[in-house]
């Protein structure tokens, strides 16, 4: 891999001191500063960083597609030529024909009322003149290059019919049409499942040796960056901070920005008892107001008087790397432990209290599509949920884990009381929960609370941090009115926000900071449940570690029980003392968190953990790939709802028969292939 | 080595202090150009009504000179078919041209909430049941409508109120439930009802706020497109009867003489114009400050 590096051709985008500035209503925002890099034919290089750190504006920057205004210095070299003075013609010449792009959301790149077809066809008939027929026959090789089986259907399909991989796919074949010199993936699998992701991250490597593409990809993921990068470069607050081969930047990085970044990312290994997580304090500063000398001493473990004050260059270090700290020779990774083991020593010792909270008895729950008032008929029903048991202890952590459509969220607000049951039971501290939200005295919803998914619409924002917390202290009564002003503060300092936040409005905290709220907000009522509805899945790598700390700590200081769930398996695992994996409104497997993460699996949990891509590219996992995507949950599967995926599968018995329960010391997989068998197959492989 | 870094930090000002999403809206109104045109011809409009008729020694009904004396020092917009000043007239008329599609358009936008957030947020039969009434209702041309209300319950400045209010009523109903329907699926609502929130509260204060911004746009075309309604039914003689200067009966019953004397149905038509484009304008002043989003 390193030797590619070497081998790899001209350069075909060069940034030289690339400055770049947002010039707004209320303020101006020195987006990238100072930003040189290179990119060579045949090579994947990759940008890291937390969010807000510039990575996506200077790939903008790339092809000049910036919002008026932006002021830009410096020089951006693509092929040779300057495109910094290049005409609006020129540029769009340029955009069309020599640089692609793949963005975060395929369903949003698409065009929703064209089919595939006539989209591709679009960019060649414009760009290359051809005739519809010539671009229909180099549409379909190029679905067909990027691994698209069924490529005349899915050209005649619109982009909903399509799965988010598939949408994906084409999008890539998209760019690819024009041959490219370079292609720009921003972020192209974080909306992805693990499968899918891997399936995709696979591709743009084929590609990459096909095509001798140069390809920019951005990432916060430092998994996806090490299983597909030559080279990498870790921008941070606007700057690069460090540069290195992926080989190097992973062995031994030189900044400890690079450094604390590895160490946020919960993996497989670890679990809470023995591990706590680093999570990098602080967040990246706002641009438009930076801190003295480095940028990142504020948060940096290893800061010294001399870091606040001079401005550390880019220096090179030999071997073609280089870095911003001025003591890189420092940065090492066996000190680092040593420090973080010391400093974040709080050891949680839980002990499993084995009183029953929340009990769950073949929960189901299901949907009747909207009809109108004078539709004729009813639908079939969605099955989102189909027959689900599962108990949650005192103080206890349920961690609940699956591809998106499993049913995951339906669960949990259902528990909620915001979803209706259709059969089953819930039981909730000695109490029937088998009525909506409305209904439920304050007793029981002051003690069940929860945290959503998405920051950016969990808080009202047309209101203030202040009121946003003080209505749950009013409404569920648990201070008197003199002393809700201190409830307040006590619980923006139990999320780590000072006094300062009260009077700020959604707009103006980060990601991190609203979730921080929204967490607050529910502690507010001194829950003994929190459902935790993928709080951290749409955040970056440390902030999640951060958020996942309090949580944890909040958790052990409230005594209070959660549901979480999460589709990455890794923070599953780092977090619960008991794991369910669901599949298609089914449970597959329950148990405690070490059972569950040993052999045997359920094929469908085994499926999930190799998906799960390792930030260490020294290792390469045998991967299993699953065919198809999730079937629809109004008519799921007969028998085992895994078969039509299943690469275990044994025969008609998994097509007629619901799968039998087979446990072991509360360890629950439900599958017809015998607890033994699946342990040695398992155990052989691995 | 490295060459000189640019200069971007000196460039950087303290970062913002927190703004509510109003106050920034508002600030970014105030910058618009169009939008203050808008402002600056209602408000010239304002003025006018509340001085405009005591400038002048007659009121709206006594005949102060002889019929269609052309524009002077004396008249300063010459006078109507009895010898009235169309100068007091017209800025009289502006009383009525602005306080009756405003308040109107108020009415309009009060009754459409209450019927959109109910029908938006409950949803279910009550919803299925209102809106296809307001699809009934929406099916007539406006103007007709107004015609039925009006020729039902006779004309007068009050009746018009009504005959607007009703009539704007069912588009804004339809605009307040896409919205609600949007915003109750958010979490925060979901996070209301989980701290026990009663459906009220949570219409009022975690909805309503969020797409006050849309309404208010919606309202200002609406007024614009009530001024020229109002206008209308003036010209047809089922505004605010006589002798009180209604803009739309002015030109009414200017029209029979435009040849001869062209000020008398002209100064009412800009007028009407004038007001209605300031509100277009404030409207689409407001979308691009950022009102709508």
């Amino acid at each position: 891999m390193g030797e590619n590096r070497r081998q790899s051709g001209m350069p075909v985008i060069e940034m030289k001191n690339l400055g770049i500035e947002y010039v707004g209503a209320f303020t101006r925002t020195p987006a990238v500063r100072n930003l040189s890099l290179t990119i060579h034919t045949g090579e994947v290089y990759g940008l890291v960083g937390e969010s807000g750190c510039g990575k996506t504006t200077a790939a903008m920057a790339c092809v000049r597609y910036l919002p008026k205004g932006t002021l830009l210095t410096g020089e951006v070299i693509f092929l040779g030529k300057s495109i910094l003075g290049l005409s609006d013609s020129e540029l769009r010449h340029l955009r069309g024909n020599r640089v692609a792009m793949v963005y975060q959301d395929p369903l949003a790149a698409l065009n929703p009322s064209l089919n595939i077809e006539s989209q591709m066809a679009e960019i060649l008939t414009t760009h290359e003149h051809i005739s519809a027929r010539a671009a229909h026959e180099l549409c379909r090789e190029m679905l067909e290059r990027v691994r698209i089986g069924d490529a005349e259907r899915v050209m005649r399909s619109y982009p909903h019919q399509l799965s988010g991989g598939m949408q994906q796919r084409v999008l890539i074949a998209m760019a690819l049409l024009l041959k490219p010199a370079l292609l720009i993936m921003d972020e192209p699998t974080t909306g992805l499942d693990v499968t899918i992701e891997a399936a995709v991250l696979d591709l743009v490597d084929d590609l990459r040796r096909e095509f001798n593409t140069a390809i920019l990809f951005i990432s916060h993921n430092l998994g996806v960056i090490a299983r597909l990068c030559q080279r990498v470069g870790v921008m941070y607050a606007g700057e690069m901070v460090e540069e290195a081969s992926v080989e190097q930047l992973f062995k031994s990085p030189r900044h400890p920005y690079t450094l604390a970044l590895l160490r946020c990312i919960p993996s497989l290994g670890t679990d809470k008892r023995t591990h706590s997580l680093w999570s990098i304090p602080g967040r990246v500063p706002p641009l438009s107001s930076l801190p003295p000398g480095c940028v990142f001493a504020p948060r940096c473990p290893l800061a010294q008087p001399q870091c606040t004050e001079h401005t550390p260059e880019l220096q090179d270090i030999g071997q073609g790397r280089r870095t911003r700290c001025m003591f890189y020779d420092q940065v090492d990774p066996v000190a680092f432990d040593a420090y973080l083991g010391e400093r974040m020593a709080t050891q949680r010792q839980a002990e499993t209290e084995h009183e029953r909270l929340l009990t769950v008895r073949d929960l189901k729950v299901y949907f009747q599509p909207a009809s109108g008032l004078f539709s004729i008929g009813k639908r079939p029903m969605i099955k989102a949920v189909d027959g689900i048991s599962f108990d949650i202890a005192r103080s206890g952590t349920l961690g609940i884990a699956g591809e998106s459509g499993c049913g995951k969220s339906t669960t949990a607000r259902t528990v909620a009381g915001l979803n209706p049951i259709t059969s089953g039971t819930i039981t909730f501290a000695g109490h029937d929960l088998n009525q909506p939200v409305q209904k439920r005295p304050r007793s029981i919803l002051s003690q069940l609370q929860m945290v959503f998914q998405n920051p950016d619409s969990t808080l009202n924002p047309q209101k203030t941090v202040e009121q946003e917390l003080l209505r749950p202290l009013r409404l569920l009564g648990v201070v008197k009115r003199e002393q809700e002003s201190e409830a307040i503060s006590q619980l923006l300092k139990a999320v780590n926000l000072d006094d300062t936040y009260r009077q700020r409005y959604p707009a103006q905290l980060s990601g991190g900071e609203k979730q921080r709220v929204a967490i607050a907000r529910a502690f507010a009522g001194r829950p003994k449940l929190v459902l935790c509805d993928e709080p951290i899945s749409s955040l970056d790598v440390s902030v999640q570690s951060t958020i996942l700390n309090l949580l944890l700590r909040l958790q052990q200081d409230y005594d209070v029980a959660m549901m979480f769930i999460s589709h990455d398996l890794g923070v599953v695992r780092y977090l619960s003392d008991n794991v369910a994996i669901m599949y298609l409104g089914t449970i597959c497997e329950l148990g405690r968190a070490d059972q569950v993460f040993t052999p045997p699996h359920h094929p469908y949990s085994e499926a999930l953990l190799s998906a799960i891509p390792i930030p260490d590219p020294t290792v390469r996992q045998a991967r299993i790939r699953l065919q198809g995507s999730v079937p629809s949950p109004t008519n799921p599967p007969s028998g085992c709802r895994f078969h039509t995926r299943c690469p275990r599968k044994v025969g008609a018995i998994c097509e007629q028969t619901p799968p039998p329960a087979q446990e072991r010391e509360g360890h629950i997989i439900y599958c017809h292939i015998p607890w033994e068998e699946l342990k040695s197959a398992q155990t052989t492989q691995a | 080595m490295e060459s000189v870094s640019i200069p971007a930090r000196t460039l950087v000002r303290p970062a913002p202090r927190p703004m509510s999403l109003t106050r920034q809206r508002i600030i970014l109104t105030l910058r618009n150009p169009m939008a203050v045109l808008g402002i600056v011809i209602i408000v010239i409009w304002i003025v006018l009504a509340i001085i405009g008729p005591r400038l002048r020694p007659y009121s709206y009904t006594d005949f102060a000179a002889k019929p269609w004396t052309s524009p002077s020092a004396a008249f300063w917009l010459g006078t109507d078919a009895l010898g009235r000043d169309l100068f007091v007239r017209v800025t009289m008329g502006a009383r009525l041209a602005l306080v009756v599609p405003t308040t109107a358009v108020a009415l309009g936008v009060l009754l459409g909430s209450i019927v959109g957030l109910a029908t938006g947020y409950y949803g279910g039969l009550l919803d299925d049941i209102v809106m296809r009434l307001i699809d009934v209702m929406m099916a007539f041309p406006m103007l007709m409508l107004y015609l039925l209300i009006i020729y039902a319950i006779g004309p007068s400045a009050i009746n018009v109120i009504i005959a607007v209010a009703i009539g704007s009523t069912p588009g804004i109903a339809r605009l307040v439930r896409s919205l609600t329907i949007d915003l109750r699926t958010r979490e925060f609502v979901a996070a209301a009802q989980l701290r026990g929130e009663s459906g009220w509260y949570i219409m009022l204060r975690e909805i309503l706020p969020n797409i006050s911004g849309p309404l208010l746009v919606d309202a200002c075309v609406r007024v614009a497109y009530a001024i020229f309604a109002t206008g209308s039914l003036g010209f047809l003689g089922l505004g605010v009867p006589p002798p009180f200067p209604d803009w739309g009966q002015m030109i009414g019953e200017g029209r029979g003489w435009v040849l001869m004397v062209p000020w008398a149905p002209l100064w009412p038509l800009i007028a009407i114009s004038s007001v209605v484009i300031a509100f277009n304008l404030l409207a689409d002043g407001l979308r691009r400050a950022g009102w709508v989003d």
